[in-house]
């Protein structure tokens, strides 16, 4: 059954048609009674009753004004919502309820949003499949196959979304990806806009220079309406950008230059996830695109390595301030500073984010740094000039999300760390890059979904909407 | 970038700069790991020409600067409502001096 758009839930709920006190209450039910799915780490009921009734009253009170009015919306556990557990999926995070909200949340909050919960992730989005999640954490079970992931590192978010017979959004977070990879395997539509575009304030972050916050939805236009609340400057970011999205709905892709990445449609790509992007290709070409394939061989083969050393040197720095004192986790207080902290650190974090804080600590050593975190900086800079010349000629580049569908548990447990972030191969150059990007379904292979990404240029987000909205409109 | 090697001394003197003890079969686990995800990072060596400015940031930013002049923040209660060790309005922490 086709759920209500936001902007039609929206509007209705104005009216007073729906009782969001009554609404919220149901969905909270379907929330709990989908626990085994792990799609949350934890349910805001409270928050989420206490915001309805207050709406209620507006509405009587003849006050009712916000794009997401009544809305039910989930937040990525690593955005941090004022007087709920915010935990980024980490046990080291037991226990830390902020005492403020994320600028995105209260944004979200002014536009009449109702908080309904924390969803699961990858801890402190460590990972491609939600799988390395906080120690005593679950994975979430993929809604179309509970044997497969959800893709991570937003997997909860897009668990639900997909899940949802009721009108949601999602705030999602992508370091290198973490948007897109789980928008394409549980088929839904994934914004990731540019770097800077959305505020970063309250985001427990994983490495400041690539974190991204956006949104997903059922559709292109739910996605992109959150996207656009959430939007704007924020002077409590020093890396906020001075600009705000604003989105004109249309759907068009005629005379629109795309490029295809020849890179992303060979050797590891899964050839009936090529055929499948190859399809939504010519769609665009039907509806009056000019399709050609470009090569970008640099991002193809470095982007993996220098986005992996950058974001472990950053997520190690950022993970140093967790040491039992002041939030989260604790200890019984013993031994000397050094000792505590290695103790409550030792015992709370989990294994890939021991892995990522001892790989990011070595790369920024006395001795090491030059020949690996500053080398992958200059890398970056090359990476992105080869994207700023593609962009000369086309206006969005095009490429299947994953190289996969979304695999099972079994099989993820296979792989080695490096085969897991080899997994990234398709989304990391325009996360590195902070080039903003969609990911919507284009099909079903086994009957699992198979996400095709599109990227522009920095804050043409509007064009991604646009060439977004024709492939959705033909399927 | 000379391929590091990473024996269990440059292990424990990584975790003990990051705070970490690592137990003996992490140790194990980690060695090989490590060794394998660096040999494979050492492909940018292979980049001709690296001679670019660094990119701190995917994006050109401006310095941004703001009125030197006291806000809102936090109060006592605030600040220390998530701690578990406090004294008198303070954080408790271990000892600095024995």
């Amino acid at each position: 059954m086709k759920t209500q758009s936001v902007s039609e839930f929206a509007a209705q709920a104005k009216t007073g048609n729906i009782d969001l006190e009554e609404n919220t209450h149901k969905i909270l039910d379907k929330i709990l009674k989908a626990e085994n799915c792990n799609f949350f780490n934890s349910v805001s009921k409270d928050l989420a009753l206490h915001q309805a009734r207050e709406l209620k009253a507006k509405i009587k009170a003849g006050k009712q004004v916000g794009r997401l009015f009544g809305v039910p919306v989930s937040v990525k556990d690593c955005i941090c919502v004022k007087g709920v557990e915010s935990r980024a999926g980490s046990k080291i995070l037991e226990g830390y309820f902020p005492t403020f909200d994320a600028t995105v949340v209260l944004k979200a909050k002014a536009e009449g949003a109702i908080i309904i919960g924390k969803t699961s992730q990858d801890e402190f989005g460590f990972g491609t499949f939600s799988t390395n999640t906080g120690l005593g954490f679950k994975a979430p079970r993929n809604p179309l196959d509970s044997e497969r992931s959800c893709g991570g590192s937003s997997g909860g978010s897009a668990g639900i979304t997909a899940f949802a017979d009721f009108t949601h959004v999602s705030i999602a977070e992508s370091t290198g990806g973490s948007i897109a990879c789980p928008a394409s395997f549980c088929g839904v539509a994934g914004f990731t806009p540019t770097y800077g575009l959305v505020s970063r304030f309250g985001l427990i972050d994983y490495a400041n220079s690539l974190d991204k916050i956006g949104s997903m939805g059922k559709t292109v236009a739910d996605s992109a309406l959150l996207l656009e609340t959430i939007s704007g400057h924020d002077e409590k970011d020093s890396t906020s950008l001075n600009e705000k999205i604003s989105f004109s709905p249309e759907a068009s892709a005629k005379g629109m230059k795309i490029g295809v990445i020849k890179e992303f449609f060979g050797e590891g790509i899964n050839p009936d996830v090529s055929k499948i992007a190859w399809a939504s290709i010519k769609k665009l070409e039907k509806s009056g695109a000019k399709i050609r394939e470009i090569s970008l061989p640099l991002n193809a083969k470095y982007a993996i390595p220098a986005y992996y050393l950058i974001a472990m040197a950053e997520s190690s720095t950022n993970l140093a301030k967790y040491c039992g004192m002041r939030y989260g986790a604790h200890e019984n207080l013993s031994g000397s500073f050094n000792e505590y902290f290695s103790k409550v650190r030792s015992n709370n974090f989990g294994e890939e984010a021991k892995r990522r804080i001892l790989l990011g600590t070595f790369a920024r050593m006395s001795g090491f740094r030059d020949a690996y975190y500053l080398r992958a900086m200059k890398a970056r800079t090359k990476l992105i000039n080869e994207f700023k010349l593609a962009f000369k000629e086309f206006d969005v580049l095009v490429n299947p999300t994953m190289p996969v569908i979304a695999p099972k548990f079994f099989e993820i447990e296979k792989l080695s760390p490096i085969e897991q972030y080899a997994m990234d191969l398709c989304t990391v150059p325009s996360n590195i890059a902070g080039l903003p990007h969609i990911s919507i379904n284009a099909g079903f292979s086994q009957k699992m979904p198979v996400g095709i990404m599109l990227t522009a240029g920095h804050l043409k987000e509007q064009i991604l909407f646009k060439v977004a909205s024709v492939l959705e409109e033909s399927q | 970038m000379a391929k590091a090697k990473i024996d269990k001394e440059l292990l424990l003197r990584v975790a003990a700069n990051a705070r970490l003890n690592l137990a003996e079969p992490e140790i194990k686990k980690f060695l090989p790991q490590m060794q394998a995800i660096l040999d494979a990072f050492s492909m940018l060596d292979e980049i001709p020409d690296l001679k670019e400015e660094p990119s701190f940031q995917p994006i050109q930013l401006k310095n941004v600067f703001r009125e030197d002049k006291a806000e809102k923040c936090l109060s006592q209660e605030q600040a220390l409502s998530n701690t578990k060790h406090s004294k008198r309005g303070y954080f408790l922490g271990p000892k600095v001096v024995e």
